[in-house]
C-alpha cells in the first residue's frame, strides 16, 4: 500500500482536482461546443410587462443574409407543451399555461415572442429586428397588495385572480391566545427585494439531433440534468429513452439553473423541426430579463413574549411574488422557509400564512438558501427588535430563547425533528473571536462623543433545513417528486474506481469530495478515483443538486455504494485467502487474516480477480461493483453564529464593514477548504443582498437595473475578510455526520449586516432601513429620524 | 451581448486617422482602449458604420514635458498614467484619481484620451483635467487645435470634439506647488462614482490661498465648483473650510438614477468637497 492511502482521506484539505481544467478555461462550458452545421437561435422579447400581441410576423427576417428559420409562438405552439411547473402546493393552486414563446399575450419584460435561426450568432441577433410585432398594452400589475384588491388587473385574465394560492401553517397553540397573554409584542413589516442571480457562466443549450433514429443529445448549463430529461420528455413528447442530457462542467447555478427553461425546449423544439443541431447562449442583460430572480417578498412577522424576552408565539403573514407564470419550484421556495421562521428558538404557538401573487415581472424561483433565507432574516431581525424593545442585549435575548444542546433531538414548534446542535457552543466561539466586548464598549464610546462615524453590532443565530429531501416529506408538501439520490461504484480491472454519482455539481467540488469519500471507504488512493457525473447517459439516475443537498444526501450514497462494495470483495477475499468472511480484517484498502497478517489480498487486487472471474466462489457474480439509492429519513440542520460590526458615516449613509466573523456547524467535514469556501461565497452573497442588489422596475414594469452597470454585484475589493471557525456536532441522520454547507453563509450574513446597520443608527433613533443599505437609504434614515 | 455589424479601419498615424474621420463623415467612431466604446456595441446603444481603430498610432503614446506643461498623450493608458515619474511628480491628482477609475483590467487598456473623449460626467478623469486647467490637442483635416477643459466638455457624452478631429494630446500645467486629493463616492469598486470631488489646494501661511475644485457626476458635463472656489480663497481653518463648502453645490445640476437622487448628490458634493480639501490641505 501506499502512504497516501494509509491518511485519512475525510476531513483533509485537498486541492479540487477539477480546477485545473476549470480555473484555466481547458473544458468543456456548453457555449463551446462546436458541432457541424451547427445554428444559432436568436430570442426576440417582449420590450412591455404587459401587452396582448395584436400582430406579428416573422417573415422579414427570413429575408436578413444566414437566417434559416424564424417562428412565432403560435408557429411552435404545435409540439410544444407548457413548461412544468413540479410543486403545485395546494390543491386549489391557480396554474396558468406558460408557453416557451407567448402566443397571444406577453406578462411580463422579456417574455418571448418570436425566434430566429440563423448559421452565426450575429447574424441571427442582427435579424430580430426585422421582425414586426404590433403590441396592445395592458395595465402592469407589481404592486404584491395592489394585485389582490377587487378590481385589480389582472396577469392572467383567464384565471380571473392574480392569488395563485394561500398555504396556511398553525401549530402548536392559538397564537392569538398567548397575544394576549403576552406582556411585549413586536410587529414588524420586512420587504425582500427581488435579487438577480448571477452565476459566472450565462445560460446555454446545444441540441444535437440524430434524426435517423429520434434520438436528441441537449447539452445543457443546467444543475439538473436528470429532472430536465423528464421534463423536456413531457413538454416536446419526445420519449425519454430517447433524451439524453449532459450538463457539461457548469460554471455556477445558485438555483438559477435548478429550472427547466424555456430555451431548453425552444432549443430542442427547433432542432426537431429543422433536423439540424442548434445552439443558445444568453447575452449577460438577456440573462437578467429572462433567467428566474430570486426573493421578492412582504414579510409581515410579530412575535409574542415575556418582558423577560421569553419568547411565546410568532405570527407570519408572506405576500411572495411569483413573477408571470410558476416555473419549476416557483410556489413552494415560500413554503421552504414556512418551517424555518421559528429558528432555533423555542415557543408555544406558530402562525404562518402565504400568499402567491401574480405579478408582471419575470418569474421567481430558487435563489441560494430559496425560502430560508427570508425566514431567517426576518425572524433574525426581528429578535434584535425585541431586544430593542426590552432593553436586551441581542446575543441574551437569543440565548434566552434557543434550544439548549441537552435537548436534541428536538421538535421544533414547526415540526422539525432538530437531529443536532449546539448554539451555545457556535455563540460562545464567534463572540471571543469577535471580540465582543471591546466592540461593544467602543460603540458606547462613539455614541456618547455624538461620533459621525457610528460603530453597529449583528449577529444573527440561523439554523436551517437543507439536505433535500426525505421523499414522503415532499409528498406531504405536494412536490411532484422525490428527494433520493444514487450512486454506482465501479471497481476496474486495473484497480482503479470510477464513481458515478447522480449529483451535478457546478462548481462545488463533487469531484474530490466523492473521491476523498470512496478512497477512504475503499483504503485506495484518492488518484485512483474518477467521479463521473452529469450526463443522463453516464449517470442514468439522480436527482441533482440544489438544496445543500449533495453531501449529505449524494455523498452518503457514495459511502453506502463503497460500503457495499468491500462487503462483495470481503467474500471474494475469504474465498482466496482460504479463511471465513468473519475472519478477515480490512485496514487501508487490504484484506487480511486475522493472526496471519502475511496472507492478504488488497481491493485492487480484489478487482482484477473478479473482472477474470478464474476463481470466484460458487453464487458469486463477476463482479465487485455496487450502486445505492438514498432516500434521506430527515433534513440535515447546519446551524452557526454570526457576527458583524460596521461602520456607518452617518454624514454620507455609507457602511463599511469592519469585521466579519462566523462559526459554523456543518457536521463532520469532507473537505475543510472547499467548507470554507462555500462560507465566503456565502457570506459574499448574504451581504450582497444587505448593502447592494436589487432588481428595481419602474411604473411601466420596465426591469431598470438590466445591466450589471445598474445592478451591483460586489467583488471582493468591496468585502472584508472573513474570520470562519467551525464547531463539529455531527448529524444523527446519516452514517458519515455531515450537514449541508452551500447556503449556511447565504442564509445567516444578510441579517447580521442589516442588524448592524440598525444597530449603529438605533441612538439616532433608526429602527429599520429597507434593503438594500445603500448609502441614500441609511442617509435618509437618519435625517428623518432626526427630523 | 452582440455588436451589430460594422466597418473597420486600423490607422498607423495621426494623418491617417484623420483622413479616414473625415471620409466617413458622421457615421464613424473612433476607438481607443474599447473600455466605453465596447460595451456601447454590445449594448446596441450605437450604432456606427465604422470603427476606427488609434491603438496602433504609436506617436499618441507617452508622457513629455514642455517647459511649465505636462503632455500626455491621448493613447496612455491609465495603468501607464498612474505609474509614469512625471505624471506622479507634476500633476499627482491625475495620478491619484487615475488609480480610482474601475478596475486592473480597465486600466490596462482603458486611456486618458478615451475617458476624456467619451465625455461622460461620471467619469472620474474629466473633472480632474477640468480642475487641473488642462487643455486638448485636438488633430483635424485643417491642423490642429487646442481646447481649454472648460470648452471642451459641451453636455452629456457629448465633447467639441468635430466628427473628423481626433484628440492627440492632453496638456496640464504643472501643479508642483499645490497639494490634492480625489474623493470618490462610489458604492462598489468597479462602479462609477455618484459623486467625486477633485480638489487641488495652494496654501500660503497656513490659509488656503487658491482651490480649484472639479466636480464628478454633479451635471451633464464635468464642473468646476466656482462658488466654494472663492469662498475658499483665504479660509484659514477647519471651520472656514466647513463653511466655504456648503457652496460646493451651488450651479450643479445632478441626475436621479438608481444610485441617488440629485438631492442627495448636492448633499455629497458639499460632504465630499469639505473631506477633499482638508486631505488636500493637510487639515483633515
Amino acid at each position: 500500500m501506499t502512504d497516501q492511502a494509509v491518511e485519512h482521506e475525510v476531513g483533509r484539505s485537498r486541492l479540487r482536482k477539477e480546477d485545473a481544467r476549470l480555473i484555466t478555461g481547458q473544458t468543456n462550458w456548453t457555449d463551446n461546443i462546436q458541432v457541424a452545421g451547427l445554428l444559432h437561435l436568436a430570442i426576440l422579447r417582449s420590450p412591455m410587462a404587459h401587452a396582448r400581441i395584436t400582430r406579428i410576423d416573422v417573415s422579414p427576417a427570413l429575408e436578413r443574409p444566414g437566417v434559416v428559420a424564424a417562428f412565432s409562438g403560435a408557429d411552435l405552439a404545435e409540439g410544444l407543451g407548457s413548461l412544468p411547473c413540479a410543486w403545485p402546493v395546494t390543491e386549489d393552486i391557480v396554474l396558468p399555461d406558460h408557453p416557451p414563446v407567448a402566443v397571444d399575450e406577453v406578462r411580463y419584460a422579456g417574455d418571448p415572442v418570436a425566434v430566429v435561426v440563423a448559421r452565426d450568432r450575429y447574424a441571427a441577433a442582427d435579424a430580430l429586428e426585422a421582425i414586426e410585432v404590433d403590441y396592445d398594452p395592458l395595465p402592469p400589475v407589481l404592486d404584491l397588495e395592489a394585485a389582490l384588491a377587487e378590481g385589480a388587473p389582472l396577469v392572467h385574465a383567464d384565471k380571473g385572480t392574480n392569488r395563485c394560492y394561500t398555504w396556511p401553517l398553525a401549530t402548536g397553540g392559538s397564537f392569538e391566545s398567548v397575544r394576549q397573554r403576552a406582556e411585549v409584542t413586536v410587529k414588524r413589516r420586512y420587504h425582500q427585494q427581488r435579487l438577480i442571480p448571477n452565476a459566472m457562466e450565462p445560460r446555454a443549450v446545444v441540441v444535437t439531433p440524430l434524426a435517423a433514429s429520434g434520438e436528441y443529445t441537449v447539452y445543457s448549463a443546467t444543475q439538473i440534468p436528470h429532472i430536465l430529461r423528464i421534463m423536456l420528455a413531457v413538454v416536446t413528447g419526445i420519449p425519454e429513452q430517447k433524451l439524453r442530457v449532459v450538463a457539461p462542467d457548469v460554471g455556477g447555478g445558485f438555483g438559477s439553473k435548478l429550472q427547466v427553461y424555456g430555451e431548453e425546449a425552444l432549443a430542442l423544439a427547433v432542432a426537431r423541426k429543422l433536423g439540424r443541431p442548434v445552439k443558445w447562449t444568453e447575452s449577460r442583460s438577456e440573462g437578467y430579463l429572462a433567467t428566474h430572480h430570486g426573493r421578492g417578498m412582504i414579510q409581515d412577522i410579530e412575535v409574542a413574549a415575556t418582558r423577560e424576552g421569553k419568547l411565546l408565539g410568532l405570527k407570519v403573514d408572506l405576500l411572495a411574488d411569483m413573477g408571470a407564470y410558476l416555473m419549476l419550484v416557483t410556489p413552494g421556495i415560500p413554503l421552504l422557509g414556512a418551517f424555518m421562521y421559528p429558528a432555533i428558538y423555542k415557543m408555544d404557538a406558530y402562525e404562518f400564512n402565504c400568499t402567491g401573487v401574480f405579478t408582471t415581472r419575470t418569474p421567481t424561483d430558487a435563489y441560494r438558501g430559496a425560502g430560508r433565507p427570508e425566514a431567517t432574516f426576518a425572524i433574525e431581525r426581528i429578535m434584535d427588535e425585541l431586544a430593542a424593545e426590552l432593553g436586551l442585549d441581542p446575543v441574551e435575548v437569543r440565548r434566552r430563547n434557543w434550544i439548549r444542546h441537552e435537548e436534541f433531538p428536538y421538535t421544533s414548534i414547526a415540526g422539525l425533528t432538530y437531529d443536532s446542535g449546539n448554539y451555545e457552543a457556535a455563540t460562545e466561539k464567534a463572540l471571543a473571536l469577535f471580540g465582543y466586548d471591546d466592540l461593544r464598549a467602543e460603540q458606547r464610546e462613539r455614541t456618547e462623543r455624538g461620533a459621525p462615524v457610528r460603530l453597529g453590532i449583528g449577529v444573527s443565530t440561523y439554523t436551517e433545513m437543507c439536505g433535500l429531501a426525505p421523499s414522503r416529506v415532499l409528498r406531504d408538501l405536494r412536490y411532484a417528486a422525490g428527494g433520493w439520490e444514487a450512486a454506482s461504484i465501479r471497481m476496474l480491472p486495473t484497480g482503479k474506481v470510477e464513481v458515478v454519482t447522480g449529483t451535478s455539481p457546478h462548481g462545488q467540488g463533487h469531484e474530490t469530495c466523492w473521491s476523498q469519500i470512496a478512497a477512504d471507504v475503499l483504503g485506495v488512493p484518492f488518484d485512483d478515483v474518477e467521479v463521473l457525473h452529469g450526463d443522463t447517459q453516464a449517470a442514468p439516475q439522480g436527482m441533482d443538486t440544489y438544496g445543500s443537498r449533495s453531501l449529505s444526501v449524494g455523498g452518503e450514497a457514495v459511502h453506502r455504494a463503497a460500503t457495499k462494495v468491500v462487503e462483495k470483495a470481503r467474500k471474494v477475499a475469504a474465498h482466496l485467502l482460504e479463511a471465513s468472511e468473519q475472519d478477515l480484517e480490512f485496514t487501508n484498502g487490504v484484506f487480511s487474516v486475522k493472526g496471519s497478517p502475511e496472507a492478504h489480498k488488497s481491493i485492487q487486487e480484489i478487482a482484477f480477480e473478479a473482472f477474470t472471474s478464474h476463481d470466484l466462489p460458487d453464487g458469486v457474480e463477476p463482479s465487485i461493483n455496487a450502486e445505492t439509492l438514498v432516500d434521506p429519513e430527515n433534513f440535515s440542520y447546519p446551524h452557526g453564529t454570526h457576527l458583524c460590526a460596521v461602520e456607518v458615516d452617518t454624514e454620507t449613509g455609507r457602511t463599511r464593514i469592519r469585521s466579519y466573523v462566523c462559526v459554523d456547524d456543518v457536521g463532520r467535514v469532507v473537505n475543510p477548504m472547499i467548507v470554507e469556501g462555500q462560507v465566503h461565497g456565502g457570506i459574499a452573497q448574504g451581504i450582497a443582498q444587505a448593502l447592494y442588489e436589487e432588481a428595481v422596475y419602474d411604473a411601466e414594469g420596465n426591469l431598470v437595473s438590466g445591466t450589471m452597470a445598474d445592478y451591483l454585484v460586489p467583488s471582493a475589493a468591496d468585502l472584508p475578510d472573513f474570520v470562519t471557525g467551525r464547531t463539529e456536532t455531527p448529524a444523527a441522520s446519516n452514517s458519515m455526520g455531515v450537514k449541508g454547507v452551500g447556503e449556511a453563509g447565504t442564509i445567516a450574513s444578510t441579517p447580521a449586516v442589516v442588524n448592524a446597520v440598525v444597530d449603529a443608527l438605533r441612538p439616532l433613533g433608526v429602527h429599520d432601513v429597507r434593503m438594500p443599505c445603500t448609502p441614500e437609504r441609511v442617509w435618509r434614515a437618519v435625517k428623518e429620524a432626526s427630523a | 451581448m452582440i455588436p451589430p455589424a460594422f466597418e473597420y479601419a486600423r490607422p498607423t498615424s495621426v494623418d491617417e486617422a484623420v483622413s479616414v474621420l473625415a471620409d466617413a463623415g458622421e457615421e464613424a467612431k473612433v476607438l481607443a482602449g474599447g473600455q466605453s466604446l465596447l460595451p456601447l456595441l454590445r449594448l446596441r446603444l450605437a450604432f456606427p458604420e465604422l470603427v476606427v481603430d488609434v491603438g496602433r498610432i504609436p506617436e499618441l503614446r507617452g508622457v513629455r514635458e514642455d517647459g511649465d506643461t505636462l503632455v500626455i498623450g491621448a493613447l496612455t493608458t491609465h495603468h501607464d498614467v498612474i505609474r509614469d515619474p512625471l505624471v506622479r511628480r507634476h500633476a499627482g491628482l491625475l495620478a491619484e484619481a487615475t488609480a480610482t477609475v474601475a478596475d486592473p483590467a480597465v486600466r490596462h487598456r482603458g486611456t486618458l484620451g478615451g475617458s476624456l473623449a467619451h465625455a461622460d460626467p461620471a467619469g472620474d478623469l474629466p473633472a480632474v483635467v477640468l480642475a487641473l486647467d488642462g487643455e486638448m490637442v485636438v488633430a483635424g483635416p485643417s491642423g490642429r487645435r487646442t481646447v481649454p477643459a472648460r470648452d471642451f466638455f459641451v453636455d452629456y457624452l457629448q465633447s467639441a470634439l468635430a466628427p473628423d478631429e481626433l484628440l492627440v494630446e492632453v496638456r496640464v500645467p504643472k501643479t508642483d506647488g499645490w497639494s490634492y486629493h480625489y474623493e470618490k463616492f462610489h458604492r462598489v469598486a468597479q462602479a462609477w462614482a455618484i459623486v467625486g470631488v477633485a480638489a487641488l489646494v495652494r496654501r500660503d501661511d497656513g490659509r488656503i490661498a487658491e482651490a480649484r475644485i472639479g466636480l464628478t457626476n454633479m451635471g451633464s458635463t464635468p464642473l468646476r465648483a466656482t462658488a466654494a472656489e472663492e469662498a475658499l480663497a483665504g479660509a484659514d481653518g477647519l471651520d472656514a473650510v466647513a463653511r466655504a463648502c456648503e457652496a460646493a453645490a451651488e450651479g450643479t445640476r445632478p441626475s436621479q438614477d438608481l444610485s441617488a437622487s440629485p438631492e442627495y448628490r448636492e448633499h455629497l458634493a458639499r460632504v465630499l468637497t469639505r473631506r477633499a480639501v482638508l486631505t488636500a490641505g493637510g487639515m483633515g
